[in-house]
């Protein structure tokens, strides 16, 4: 067994309590080792990557359980690539944070990171949808936490309405598990694959219902419309480096659609072609919403929060084609919005800390230090979240086209919606960077800043990482095709974790009945006290 | 040299301008003239090859799956424009150099200029239709820079945004014409997709592709009617809009039409799409160019009118009109860019643009004069200059092109284009230059330096040169360039001055004097013009944009205007409806389970449970009474599971209930006490119905679950077969905490905690800035109690308070086998901990703390996780568990289980998370408390110590108080 595996959880488990233990008080231990453990987490999840490419999924069985009776973990190249990709963000966030001096903002920065980090990497990796709902608390409340950090009150009373309308999905996805476990009897996600596919045509009302409640929790974490109204709020007010690592938030509700929809309610199984019916209006509306809300944001911050919800709808585009080629579309746009909503986030927040009292509001104010590198990095992640070329959004959208061949509402959809997005941030670049020339003569003095190397190398290596991905766009869409079609042959993760597994559990029971034989003897022929029962239902 | 290093070379360079200006505006120009230079150099060096009839690629793999590869070409075609585009930007480098100013960020200029020729030079050397569609969008992104490059005014602005919107909405289009005629073709490289005329030309799809690419084309070459963007983007420095407007950005278009052209050109809808909107262009542009003020406006418009008439030649089809078209690129690059450079001259010199306040500068500046005057000439179709020989090819086309069977309506009308085209050509040199030399000049003018004349200078010999003796200059470039247009076999004829007296002639002749005689009659016709009202573009185009801003944020803002009550009835109604949609198109067969007897017992709780519900809802207004009856709710779902057999549950949830509420009664202290209703009743009975309907479907789910068996055996029934053989204890629900689904629990643990933390930075931030003075002067709402502390409750609390914890760890040590465990010892403890703050005070009970819970908290994740690690020293997975009997005499023997320390873990984080959560709320307490009273608060010894060396800025605040206290050394309770 790969002890890896359970690595990216269990690294920041440890170092988050270290860090609340021993270096509360002291903020430049807390750096270094926030930064180390990031540093050591993408280490570990590239080492898991290159791992997970070579072969079938990989299963890590807690407790030494077989599945379904406990909890495993399977690294297969989609739980590979998602891990990869939160460290690689939280790498970046941290860096900007201390480069920015965020982290000095409040309490428990640093830890609250860790646990973050440990929250969205065990949603990535667990094989169990109880689990699953577990990991979304934990990843839930930490990002709460880092919300509201450095507290205020526009901050808080958006946290208020984040933490509210998430509580109110998580209720929703017990409702959805409720359902689940009480028609098929299991929570593993590889065991209810196996179960809901042989259920009888006659009996899918339920199975149907519980699929749908957990479509819509998932929803509520992808922000896909109509459940996308927590987001707005919550990206604005949240500190920057904060809102950028909610870039891969949105990216979990997306993960969970595109791993239970195929895994556990595959199109055309049992629940016949639910999924794809509801997410395909819901992309088209996120697209359409999240565009014009770029176009009518008044607020930079907005207008960046507002792309995201567009880039969703877009990735689930392809996403709700449930076909393989549409999927490695999917996946490398996905890849793509990540960083690019999260270097707009980190250069909204560096102009941000520099016009003072506007903030992001689309007034023009004098012309801010470093106006020219900032403006130069809000151009590139623009120019990377409309998808115009030449970077990986448009070679992802190009492709999410190619996968979508023949459905003209979406093509005509994703176009439109990429004209609305360059107007939109044309208008905002341009008031925000330009016309700060215009106001109070032709060339107001730049106030000085404070040299923030550390800010700038972070949002500048967000913007490095995607040219890299436009670069290698060949390389890196032959591997997310590669995962694509991992995804779509779900046996191979089924057989990963079920094969064998009932035997292995019997084997286990025998073999210990000898021991408790000579247990029950030595006690003087006492049997073991009759168990208690978890009263079903 | 390779083409792709060709089209790298600009990119590569861009950035050495922006980084060499900071040693002098000169470096940055030369930097940028060697990086042209060379690029130039390497393409010329492939030009003898290329006129041999070779074509130089160089491909590298990219996207293949998808058809986007990284394929260069060189043509004819993409010769004659690889060089144009160098040769021209090597000419705005230099003139550039001296056009603009010491305050002009020169480096930026010089940086995108690069970037701009570099993907115009990626363009005409493309191989592949999506990788065209790449430098295709970077033109439009480059030239939005270029354009807007003077950020401080607001036509730059505009401008730019303008062009980037009309190129834009083109480049979307293309991107879908592209991808279908790729699908078409079965490959996005051109030099196959030139190879599948009869397969495109047969299939459905044609059409829409064909106007979709076209949309691209007209857009980006200002083809009627979107040609109303070009004339903005002259608010550019001069320099770019020579560059743009001649050779560059809107040549891309032509550039596209010409490079397909042998497979979408020859059918019907090709010439009356193309042809007809040229025709028209050419027209429109030239009549608006007579009556423009500002000489960059009346050149835009020229160049808008010459780009259609470019259109026309390639729309109708036919191998002379293609020939004519290529000669026409050529003879209007080297013509135009001379015109925007004088007028440039003119503009830096005089200081205006206006046509109306100059004249008479052919005395002042007599080098700008002649230079002007020859390339304008050329303009308007003069013999002897390269512009009279293609117009003559033009009109000697249109003059045997049939318009729906009609003869003479193309000729007529490119003749009328012709003679407008003449006019405003004449009108520039006469209203510029001739006449009196005024004495009310903005700047007295005077011929610049030769730096600054030279770049039109040469291309002014060149129109000479060209004009005279066309085949010589030009006539190899023409026939590769015009070859590659056809598509191969071409038969040109040798361009020559004299064709004898053709109706192309008399055509000329006509355009020429008509001419002069509407010049002649320009103040009336301007006064006719003026009277007439005409849309004015730049103003439907802002209106329109407005509308959509306008319209935009309307509707983003009504729809997320920030009501939590609006989102969450959305969410019901979603999850609602998506409920019923999902069950009403399933099936579901009969319930399988009978219904269990109703006894007195259940139905007492039921009722009471639904008083209970009800009362909340009736008075949900007093929060206190809201929060008792609420916990009503919970003791009957804890006496729920007693009743169902389920101890455990029971316990946590009593125990849960208890820390809630109390948790909850002292947040309520700082809070209102009454909810003001803030909807009118309609909405509230609305909001009711939606409640209502919620709670209805929840409740069906729930029974339609509860009346039905599991269609399979469960994972529970393995649970209770083996939770003491495999995991030793008798306690299933403990075994599947602790061991089966420990990890479940290792996250929920951690979830606590991280509440509590979360609790903690909170109430710091509370602690500060308005929140702070807010404390500080908040006064309690209610009446307070006579005795704080009434002695009964004291004595009672201490003790109860070693009963309780001796209690807690009673249940902890049982729990593996029976009811408790470590989470509801935590609990208990806890609770003890809470009646001890309850009954004595904040401060007292804090006084009396020694440990920091923030260590518990820590502490128990530690313990937890160290648990779990220990198991991977045997090569076990993460949480494997081990148990084993041992006997210590004189105890009986007892059972030792390694899930005892992951319990432990359990117990301390909540203990430590429910202190922290309640420490939180007791510092606001006392905060609130030193306004109300005066009262000096002992330091909590923990939060006394700053963050060593640096002090958040907004903990910094709290951190002063707390130095202050400390340095006071009260250690007075409350």
């Amino acid at each position: 067994m790969n002890h890896w595996i359970i690595a990216p959880v269990v690294l920041p488990a440890f170092l988050a309590p270290l860090i609340v233990l021993w270096m509360r008080y002291d903020l430049r231990t807390q750096r270094i080792f926030s930064v180390a453990g990031m540093v050591a987490l993408l280490a570990v999840t590239i080492k898991l990557m290159v791992d997970a490419s070579s072969g079938a999924p990989e299963v890590y069985r807690l407790g030494n359980w077989e599945a379904p009776f406990g909890i495993v973990l399977v690294l297969d190249r989609l739980s590979a690539l998602m891990l990869v990709l939160n460290a690689a963000l939280g790498l970046a966030v941290v860096l900007y944070a201390l480069g920015s001096g965020w982290d000095r903002r409040g309490w428990h920065f640093h830890s609250l990171m860790q646990f973050q980090m440990m929250g969205i990497n065990g949603a990535f990796l667990t094989g169990d949808a109880f689990n699953l709902f577990v990991f979304f608390e934990v990843l839930l409340i930490a990002s709460y936490g880092l919300m509201i950090h450095s507290g205020g009150e526009a901050r808080l009373k958006a946290g208020v309405q984040y933490v509210v309308y998430n509580l109110a999905g998580s209720t929703l996805f017990l409702f959805a598990l409720g359902t689940i476990y009480s028609v098929t009897g299991s929570l593993s996600m590889a065991d209810l694959a196996q179960k809901v596919a042989v259920m009888p045509a006659a009996e899918t009302g339920l199975i149907r219902v519980g699929a749908i409640l957990l479509m819509l929790v998932f929803a509520v974490k992808a922000a896909l419309v109509p459940l996308q109204f927590w987001l707005p709020a919550t990206y604005v007010n949240a500190p920057g480096p904060v809102a950028a690592l909610f870039a891969i938030m949105t990216k979990v509700g997306v993960y969970a659609i595109v791993r239970v929809y195929t895994l556990v309610f595959p199109e055309g199984g049992t629940i016949g072609g639910l999924a794809s019916e509801v997410l395909m209006p819901a992309a088209l509306l996120s697209l359409v919403i999240g565009m014009v809300g770029v176009l009518g944001a008044r607020d930079l911050g907005r207008l960046v929060a507002y792309s995201v919800i567009g880039s969703v709808g877009t990735m689930m585009l392809a996403f709700a084609q449930f076909d393989q080629a549409a999927t490695g579309a999917g996946l490398y746009y996905m890849v793509h919005s990540t960083f690019a909503a999260a270097a707009l986030f980190l250069v909204a927040d560096l102009a941000k800390e520099r016009r003072g009292a506007p903030g992001l509001a689309l007034i023009p104010a004098p012309p801010i230090a470093a106006n020219g590198l900032i403006a130069s990095m809000f151009f590139a992640g623009a120019i990377a979240m409309a998808g115009v070329p030449p970077l990986a959004g448009f070679l992802g959208k190009l492709m999410i086209l190619d996968g979508t061949r023949g459905q003209w509402l979406i093509w005509v959809t994703i176009l439109v919606t990429s004209l609305i997005a360059i107007v939109g941030f044309s208008r905002a670049g341009s008031i925000v960077f330009w016309k700060a020339y215009a106001t109070g003569g032709d060339r107001a003095p730049v106030p000085e800043a404070p040299s923030q190397g550390l800010a700038f190398t972070a949002a500048g290596g967000l913007l490095a990482v995607l040219a890299a991905l436009t670069v290698f766009a060949g390389p890196a869409s032959h591997w997310l095709q590669g995962t694509a079609a991992q995804i779509h042959h779900p046996q191979a993760y089924i057989d990963a974790v079920m094969e064998g597994a009932a035997e292995r559990a019997a084997n286990a029971t025998s073999g210990h009945d000898d021991h408790d034989a000579d247990e029950a003897a030595h006690e003087g022929g006492d049997a073991p006290p009759a168990a208690q029962s978890e009263t079903g239902h | 040299m390779s083409p792709a290093l060709i089209a790298a070379l600009p990119f590569l360079g861009s950035l050495l301008p922006a980084l060499l200006i900071r040693t002098g505006r000169s470096h940055a120009a030369i930097s940028a003239g060697v990086i042209s230079g060379l690029a130039l150099l390497g393409l010329l060096l492939n030009a003898p090859a290329i006129l041999r009839g070779e074509v130089i690629t160089a491909r590298f793999d990219w996207l293949p799956w998808l058809g986007l590869n990284a394929n260069f070409m060189i043509d004819g075609l993409g010769l004659l424009f690889a060089s144009l585009i160098l040769g021209i930007g090597l000419l705005i480098i230099l003139y550039a150099r001296f056009y603009l100013s010491k305050d002009d960020p020169v480096g930026q200029f010089y940086t995108y200029l690069l970037l701009f020729q570099g993907a115009m030079v990626g363009i005409v050397l493309s191989d592949n239709i999506l990788l065209l569609l790449i430098f295709w969008e970077l033109t439009s992104l480059s030239s939005f820079l270029l354009i807007g490059y003077w950020k401080h005014l607001p036509e730059g602005r505009q401008g730019a945004r303008m062009a980037l919107t009309v190129t834009g909405l083109g480049g979307l289009s293309m991107i879908a014409g592209m991808l279908i005629l790729g699908n078409i073709a079965g490959s996005y490289d051109i030099s196959a997709i030139l190879q599948s005329k009869e397969a495109i030309q047969a299939s459905p799809y044609y059409l829409p592709a064909l106007i979709l690419i076209l949309g691209g084309a007209f857009t980006k070459s200002a083809q009627f009617p979107f040609h109303f963007w070009l004339p903005h983007a002259m608010a550019a420095p001069t320099p770019v809009s020579a560059y743009l407007h001649s050779a560059t950005m809107v040549k891309a278009g032509l550039f596209l039409m010409a490079r397909l052209w042998p497979v979408l050109s020859g059918t019907p809808e090709w010439f009356y799409i193309v042809a007809t909107t040229g025709l028209v262009t050419m027209l429109v542009g030239a009549k608006i160019a007579i009556f423009k003020d500002d000489l960059k406006a009346l050149l835009a418009f020229s160049t808008v009118s010459h780009l259609g008439l470019i259109t026309f030649l390639l729309g109708l089809g036919t191998e002379a009109g293609a020939v004519a078209a290529v000669f026409h690129i050529i003879n209007h690059a080297t013509f135009k860019a001379a015109l925007f450079m004088s007028a440039g001259i003119v503009d830096h010199e005089t200081h205006t643009r206006d046509i109306k306040r100059l004249g008479g500068l052919r005395h002042l500046m007599p080098v700008t004069f002649t230079i002007a005057t020859v390339a304008a000439l050329s303009m308007a179709g003069i013999p002897l200059l390269n512009g009279f020989l293609s117009k003559e090819m033009m009109l000697e086309e249109a003059s045997h092109t049939l318009w729906a069977g009609n003869g003479w309506i193309v000729p007529a009308l490119a003749a009328i284009a012709a003679l407008f085209s003449a006019t405003y050509s004449f009108r520039y040199i006469a209203h510029a230059f001739l006449g009196p030399v005024r004495d009310d000049y903005p700047h007295k003018p005077h011929d610049p330096g030769f730096g600054m004349w030279a770049a039109p200078a040469f291309l002014v010999v060149l129109v000479v040169a060209i004009g005279i003796m066309p085949m010589t200059f030009a006539g190899p470039i023409l026939e590769a360039a015009a070859n590659a247009v056809v598509g191969g076999g071409l038969h040109m004829h040798p361009v020559k001055l004299w064709h004898g007296f053709t109706p192309a002639l008399w055509m000329s002749v006509f355009a020429v004097v008509g001419g002069l005689v509407v010049l002649g009659q320009h103040r009336r016709l301007e006064a006719l013009w003026l009277a007439t009202p005409r849309p004015e573009a730049k103003a439907v185009f802002d209106a329109l944009v407005g509308a959509c801003v306008r319209g935009a944020t309307r509707f983003t803002s009504a729809l997320h205007n920030g009501s939590m009550a609006r989102y969450l009835l959305i969410f019901v109604l979603a999850a609602l409806a998506a409920g019923i949609w999902a069950w009403t198109t399933g099936e579901q067969g009969p319930p399988t389970r009978a219904m269990l007897p109703i006894t007195p017992v259940a139905a007492a709780a039921w009722v009471t449970l639904l008083v209970a519900t009800g009362c909340v809802v009736a008075y949900h207004r007093n929060r206190l009474l809201a929060l008792v009856l609420i916990s009503i709710v919970g003791l009957i779902v804890s006496l729920s599971f007693v009743y169902l057999s389920a101890p455990d549950l029971a316990l946590t949830q009593i125990s849960v209930e208890v820390v809630t509420a109390v948790l909850m009664l002292l947040a309520l202290n700082f809070l209102p006490k009454i909810t003001q209703p803030e909807t009118r009743l309609i909405k509230r009975r609305f909001d009711a119905l939606v409640a209502v309907a919620g709670g209805l479907g929840t409740g069906l789910l729930i029974y339609a679950l509860m009346v039905r068996d599991f269609a399979f055996p469960t994972m529970s029934e393995y649970h209770l077969a083996n939770s003491y053989k495999l995991g030793g204890g008798t306690n299933v629900v403990n075994v599947i905490l602790v061991d089966f689904r420990g990890y479940d629990t290792f996250g929920e643990v951690i979830v606590l905690g991280i509440a509590a933390l979360v609790i903690f930075a909170l109430t710091e931030a509370l602690l500060t800035g308005a929140s702070s003075r807010k404390l500080i002067a908040w006064r309690p709402d209610v009446a307070r109690a006579g005795d704080k502390h009434p002695l009964m409750l004291l004595v009672a609390t201490r003790v109860m308070m070693p009963i309780a914890l001796m209690m807690a760890v009673f249940i902890f040590l049982r729990g593996h086998n029976l009811p408790g465990g470590g989470f509801i010892a935590g609990l208990v403890a806890a609770i003890a901990l809470v009646m001890q703050y309850m009954a004595s005070g904040f401060a007292w009970t804090q006084a009396r703390q020694k440990v920091y819970y923030h260590v518990l908290i820590a502490l128990g994740v530690l313990a937890a996780g160290i648990t779990g690690i220990g198991a991977l020293f045997n090569g076990l997975p993460f949480l494997t568990s081990d148990f084993g009997y041992f006997r210590i005499p004189p105890f009986e023997k007892f059972e030792l289980a390694t899930a005892m320390g992951f319990d432990l873990g359990v117990f301390l984080g909540v203990v430590g998370s429910v202190m922290l959560a309640l420490g939180g709320l007791s510092r606001l307490a006392r905060r609130a408390a030193v306004g109300d009273e005066g009262f000096h608060v002992v330091a909590e010894k923990p939060e006394a110590r700053e963050m060593a060396g640096h002090v958040p800025r907004e903990v910094g605040l709290a951190g002063a108080m707390l130095r202050r206290q400390r340095k006071d050394g009260s250690e007075e309770g409350i």
